[in-house]
């Protein structure tokens, strides 16, 4: 997100295709599949202009079928190609949820059986996209071994993540924050580079409290950061960045070192990951705490459509401001 | 429908006697599953067969080219036979045993075998069906002529992800024979309960695809539309659906004595058994006598024990062994 004189600006969106793009030119086995990906380029534009340059074999427009698209993304990874597989928007991946979870999944523990695929799609509010189009549905996806689970934050990650996820030999959920694509912008380096899976980033070092998030949150954490900092409250960012596997040693670094911690989703409170981040850091990092773990997440509730309701419904940087300052002084 | 052996003269005797053989091999080896080693209670959990089913697997998977793919069902022991599995890697696999092809981790009929070009099923009947589009969109992408079988019972094209397979292929014409073992029973649902159309075949017209319904208890009926089906699919014409009509000689599993299925049932169809289907075309051609299959009986039958005897010796598998292979 720098400023410099004329940088050549890459949005996360654009990252993401770039990722895909270079992955597809660099290994003759990587192809998308989904709905409209082909001739429209995709609902958001992720695979815009890539029927042109790949061709029909290699850039495959689907039926309105989530769990087909899915389903021959696993048979078709199975004999060895890299599928990256758009899900129009990440609410419909509850369609595929049997072949993610029962076929994907558990095909390397079952009988050896690698199935190196991706499946990538829009998640997140803030648009006032409504019940069906605002979710972000990762935890069933955590709660399921054999799957690794991806939330990019920059557009940086986002481009090396998604390398990284179509190299891996494992089914990778690759979710992508919807209301990131067009606003977050940034300078990335030329040629090709890979954001390793599982490695969380450190996004504002700060003495005080840890604030460990991920996606959308992470801009939320570091804007109440800047807030705080004038009132000499610093808070530490941490950017989980893959929520499966997770950096469970970042977790417990940035915990000991303040030994306050505010743990921030846009997900739904209940069964959301800071539940289980808190279980892991009252496991592993309990002596070090000086106060009691806060959960900043959104109510349990679907996701509303109206604006007020939305607004009420999202996470807010002043939320994290108000909690962190009742934990500062606790 | 009718139980006459249809003449098909290009049937030889080679194939009569491979046909039987794996005919045979799949009864003997489920009864030695379900009938001994389960009462017995060294096979733990659910445990199904495909009794009086076997012309189905065997029929139609004897056309596999050795690059094609299968994705067989839980009836489909014979697909595995044909294929190459070793019997004593199945019973291996049954008594959950370190030596079967899921090494202990799954057990029964959820076996496969990446190189023998052999994908498991799992418990979600008919989630192998989109599956196997897949695989055969791999096949087309690079370049290969090979085909996809894909195989399925009555039940599964009650399910959504049935349709959805099947529609992707045919949207796409991709090279895959679906068979259908249309057995009359889902557990104990029968199949008035389970569709409001006569055949399974008549699906195939809402996704523009050839379907044809054969007796699915004489295997070179089945063997012959398989033929039909696999050379369409090959020639790059799209999909091909097979229903082939059978009865369920069994329950659903090995604890199930199917109560729900009238007891004239079984009997008319144990008449129509695919063995004595296909023996009687034999002989009736003078190709071989009883005495001859009293021979491939006993056979057989020393296969298995050996079979077995093996599999019974081999290491379960490890505790320690537990956490291995979730990830890469």
């Amino acid at each position: 997100m720098s400023q410099t004189a004329a940088p050549a600006l890459t949005t996360y969106l654009e990252a993401i295709r770039q990722g895909i793009w270079e992955e597809m030119e660099r290994d003759e086995s990587v192809f998308v599949m989904g709905e409209d990906v082909g001739l429209y380029g995709g609902a958001f534009k992720v695979t815009a202009g890539m029927l042109e340059r790949f061709g029909e074999n290699r850039v495959v427009d689907t039926p309105l079928s989530e769990a087909a698209i899915v389903a021959a993304g696993i048979g078709a990874a199975i004999t060895g190609l890299r599928p990256v597989l758009e899900m129009q928007f990440a609410d419909f991946i509850s369609c595929a949820y049997d072949q993610i979870v029962n076929f994907a999944a558990k095909s390397r523990y079952r009988w050896g059986a690698a199935v190196p695929l991706v499946i990538r799609g829009p998640s997140g509010g803030g648009i006032h996209g409504g019940p069906f189009h605002s979710q972000n549905p990762e935890m069933p996806f955590v709660h399921t071994p054999g799957l690794k689970v991806v939330a990019p934050a920059t557009a940086y990650d986002a481009k090396g993540l998604i390398k990284a996820a179509i190299r891996d030999n494992d089914p990778v959920i690759f979710f992508e924050h919807k209301m990131l694509y067009r606003r977050v912008k940034e300078e990335l380096p030329a040629g090709d580079y890979l954001v390793p899976l599982g490695k969380a980033a450190l996004r504002r070092p700060g003495r005080d409290i840890s604030v460990i998030t991920y996606g959308a949150m992470v801009l939320l954490a570091l804007e109440a950061a800047e807030t705080l900092a004038s009132e000499g409250i610093e808070l530490e960012v941490l950017d989980l960045r893959t929520l499966l596997p997770l950096d469970e040693e970042a977790v417990l670094e940035t915990v000991r070192k303040t030994s306050k911690v505010i743990l921030l989703h846009e997900d739904t409170r209940t069964g959301g990951l800071a539940g289980e981040l808190a279980a892991r850091i009252s496991e592993k990092a309990f002596d070090h705490l000086d106060g009691p773990i806060v959960r900043i997440t959104a109510p349990d509730t679907p996701v509303p459509y109206s604006p007020p309701l939305e607004a009420a419904f999202l996470p807010k940087a002043s939320d994290v401001v108000q909690k962190a300052r009742q934990l500062y002084r606790y | 429908m009718t139980t006459a052996t249809p003449v098909v003269p290009e049937v030889g005797r080679g194939l009569c006697d491979r046909l039987l053989y794996y005919l045979e091999l799949m009864r003997e080896i489920e009864n030695r599953i379900e009938l001994k080693l389960y009462r017995q209670g060294k096979i733990l959990g659910g445990c199904y067969t495909g009794r009086g089913q076997e012309a189905i697997p065997v029929g139609s998977a004897v056309l596999a080219e050795p690059e094609d793919w299968l994705c067989p069902t839980h009836r489909d022991m014979g697909a595995f036979l044909v294929r190459g599995m070793e019997p004593r890697r199945i019973f291996a696999q049954y008594l959950g045993r370190a030596a079967g092809p899921t090494r202990g981790r799954d057990g029964n009929m959820h076996m496969g075998d990446l190189k023998l070009h052999l994908v498991p099923i799992i418990s979600s009947i008919g989630a192998s069906v989109p599956v196997a589009g897949g695989i055969a969109l791999a096949l087309r992408y690079r370049g290969l002529s090979n085909i996809v079988f894909s195989y399925f019972g009555d039940g599964a094209t009650s399910r959504g992800d049935w349709h959805e397979g099947v529609n992707f292929a045919a949207v796409q014409k991709l090279p895959v024979v679906y068979l259908c073992n249309n057995n009359q029973y889902a557990y104990s649902t029968p199949l008035s309960k389970q569709m409001a159309v006569e055949n399974i075949a008549d699906r195939a017209a809402g996704y523009g695809i050839p379907a044809e319904i054969v007796d699915g208890n004489d295997v070179l009926a089945v063997h012959q539309a398989t033929r039909r089906g696999a050379g369409h699919a090959r020639a790059g014409r799209g999909p091909y659906l097979i229903e082939c009509k059978t009865f369920r000689m069994t329950g659903h599993s090995a604890h199930d004595p199917a109560e729900y299925v009238p007891r004239s049932l079984f009997e008319e169809w144990a008449r129509k058994d695919p063995i004595l289907n296909l023996q009687k075309y034999i002989v009736d051609r003078g190709w071989a006598t009883e005495v001859d299959f009293k021979q491939l009986h006993a056979r057989i039958l020393g296969e298995i024990e050996e079979a077995v005897e093996w599999a019974e010796q081999s290491p379960l598998p490890e505790p320690a062994s537990l956490l291995d292979g979730v990830y890469e």
